[in-house]
């Protein structure tokens, strides 16, 4: 009782030192987050402002042709001749190829993993995936360089080559000779990169499906197939759908390892196994020995990239909306 | 504003920091060309040993070494594409040869052996622009009627960055071939019409070597430590030339260098029955006025102590020493313009 009267004596005391303490706690917080907030924004604006300004140079002197030139000449006298179509052309074809190899696979590991597999296998699997993931990109570049580059050139391409041989069209995109460094294998060792985000995200949201929805849908009748087309896939397209842009977004804008092993060219001959180059790749190994003109027109392309990448995900987002309004949702 | 210069100010400073945690203080900084590396970093070696002062060089490529000693974060700059005498003045720089070289063509075909396969430099030429495409084509045969050279596309591997060994190769190709002149011209980075591209002259060592058909021009040092197939060259007097010291100081012996400021010297396609064509000095560029003038002393402490002590160190690495006329022009030009006291 004697604790009780004491506690209330000193009720009103505390409790508007109490009030004031979680006042000013809250009015902290509400300005620590707010203060992130609008410091992401300000660096994304100085970024842009940046390239911007960096790439000023380059802009005035080549405007919109440097979106269509193929040529990049950077000792010409008396003014350079630099246009980004090689690398656009590079980052697009690499970025296509990747995504057309890792996807079906990613998603078919991401199946297999919480429809089909076995308990034992699946966290072995799980993990397998996930350090791929954690493997640096130099070492893919590496290994791309000196165990997967020589296997395609010497094995894979020529069996295209000859297959395609005289086709029209075909002939052209699998046109010889072989190259180690090529767009090609730049994309198979791309592929094998962002195929962990593919998967793991995928298999993350494929799990969250309510086990009653599948059950219902087995209980009709449904096949696997039908159940992960049907129930599974339209239930998490939001979330696999991120996933593929996550790994997009990686594709677009890998750097070390696309250097080791696309061949730095910035000639377009429509042959996958032709050496090409990406945007990023041409930043990285002209960067140290740029000046001038030429260094402004490196910055530009890498303005080029940003405004390519904001384009894929505003890309996604419409696709999203347009799904959940075809969904009706 | 000028944002290029401020965001390569922003890496050479990152760069900067970086060297000062790795290295101790005290030691001399330069960085530049790769080209030279080899013989830098064993002279570093044995003046550390008998001196107790480091040496710490980067070795960024030659524009990159201009611009790094530009934005003033390094001692010395090496390049091997010197500057004229007007852009030194303009910086204030002092630019002197430390020591020469020689390029070499390396290649991977089955079954030809080092210094069997003959070239000349019309043959690179067209190689590298492209016209020539497999190694049994007429042009390659008839420069070498005793070998059986396969029909394998030949890939043309040159640098991707800008570079003073690709400067003094073009250099080589525009003198003995029209076609390259008029269509790619010289420079530290050209318009590349074929072939891919490889980081330093380690990046063309290891493409070469690992792409069968492959032709790549390193440093001569490059090719004999990775005992890569080097070819002979034709040379300017027409005769057939194999890549050997005796051959790099005849191409050097030709040298006149006093013509130009800041010892401007290209030594590419020089005559002589003995010289190698595509011979190169390397360059180290200075400030007039160092702000660390103890700092410039120690550096040319360790380049006297080098032009000295280092010829046999230099020959052992298959890099010509320079001349002892011009150890003496090039020291009477430090006592009179690199005011390091």
């Amino acid at each position: 009782m004697a604790a009780q009267a004491s506690l209330q004596e000193v009720k009103p005391y505390d409790r508007a030192r109490a009030l004031s303490a979680f006042k000013i706690g809250d009015v902290t917080f509400y300005w620590v987050t707010r203060l992130s907030a609008i410091a992401v924004l300000l660096i994304l604006g100085g970024i842009i402002l940046s390239l911007v300004v960096g790439a000023w140079p380059a802009i005035k002197a080549f405007g919109l042709e440097f979106l269509v030139t193929r040529r990049w000449a950077p000792n010409l006298e008396p003014t350079p001749v630099l246009g980004a179509l090689g690398p656009i052309y590079g980052t697009l074809v690499t970025s296509f190829l990747a995504m057309l190899i890792a996807v079906p696979v990613g998603l078919g590991i991401a199946v297999f993993l919480t429809e089909f597999c076995p308990p034992v296998l699946r966290r072995p699997v799980g993990i397998a995936i996930e350090l791929l993931a954690g493997i640096p990109s130099i070492i893919y570049g590496m290994w791309g360089f000196f165990v997967l580059a020589p296997f395609m050139t010497d094995h894979f391409q020529p069996f295209f080559i000859n297959l395609f041989e005289g086709v029209p069209v075909l002939g052209t995109i699998f046109a010889g000779p072989p190259s180690y460094l090529s767009l090609f294998n730049a994309s198979v060792v791309l592929a094998i990169m962002i195929l962990p985000f593919i998967t793991a995200i995928s298999r993350d949201v494929f799990s969250t499906v309510p086990p009653m929805l599948k059950e219902s849908a087995y209980g009709l009748g449904c096949t696997t197939w039908e159940v992960v087309r049907n129930v599974v896939v339209p239930f998490t397209r939001a979330g696999v759908l991120g996933g593929v842009m996550l790994a997009l977004g990686r594709a677009l804008g890998e750097t070390m390892a696309v250097t080791f092993i696309i061949g730095n060219s910035f000639q377009i001959n429509g042959s996958i196994f032709s050496p090409g180059t990406t945007i990023s790749a041409a930043i990285a190994s002209e960067f140290g020995e740029a000046s001038g003109l030429h260094m402004s027109a490196l910055i530009l392309l890498g303005l080029l990239l940003f405004v390519l990448t904001f384009i894929v995900l505003a890309c996604a987002r419409l696709m999203l909306a347009r799904l959940d309004a075809a969904a009706g949702k | 504003m000028d944002l290029a210069k401020i965001l390569r100010t922003a890496v050479m400073a990152a760069a900067a920091v970086s060297v000062t945690v790795s290295a101790q203080a005290a030691d001399i900084t330069g960085a530049g060309a790769t080209f030279p590396y080899p013989i830098y970093s064993k002279w570093a070696d044995a003046y550390k040993t008998a001196t107790g002062m480091g040496l710490n060089y980067q070795s960024i490529g030659s524009g990159a070494g201009i611009k790094q000693i530009q934005a003033k974060t390094v001692t010395f700059g090496a390049t091997d594409a010197p500057l004229k005498g007007e852009a030194l003045a303009k910086d204030g720089l002092v630019q002197f040869p430390m020591v020469m070289g020689a390029i070499v063509m390396v290649v991977n075909i089955d079954g030809v052996k080092p210094g069997e396969l003959v070239l000349d430099g019309k043959t690179v030429g067209d190689i590298y622009l492209g016209a020539i495409k497999k190694w049994d084509d007429a042009a390659i045969k008839k420069l070498n009627p005793s070998l059986t050279l396969p029909s394998t596309a030949i890939t043309v591997v040159r640098r991707s960055d800008g570079s003073g060994t690709s400067f003094n190769f073009t250099d080589y190709l525009a003198k003995v071939n029209a076609d390259w002149k008029s269509k790619v011209g010289v420079g530290q980075a050209v318009e590349w019409p074929v072939g891919v591209g490889a980081k330093g002259n380690e990046g063309i060592a290891g493409n070469v070597a690992q792409t069968k058909g492959g032709i790549g021009y390193v440093e001569y040092a490059y090719a004999k430590q990775n005992n890569m197939t080097f070819a002979a060259l034709v040379n300017a007097s027409g005769k057939t030339v194999k890549p050997t010291l005796a051959a790099f100081q005849a191409a050097a012996s030709n040298a006149d260098w006093t013509k130009e400021p800041g010892f401007y010297q290209i030594l590419t396609n020089q005559p002589g029955d003995a010289s190698w064509p595509i011979t190169a000095a390397t360059f180290i560029l200075m400030y007039k006025q160092p702000t660390d003038k103890t700092a410039a002393a120690d550096a040319l402490k360790f380049f006297t102590w080098a032009y000295d002590n280092g010829d046999k160190m230099a020959e052992d690495l298959d890099y010509i020493p320079m001349p002892e006329n011009v150890v003496k022009l090039v020291k009477d030009t430090w006592a009179k313009d690199i005011q390091s006291k």
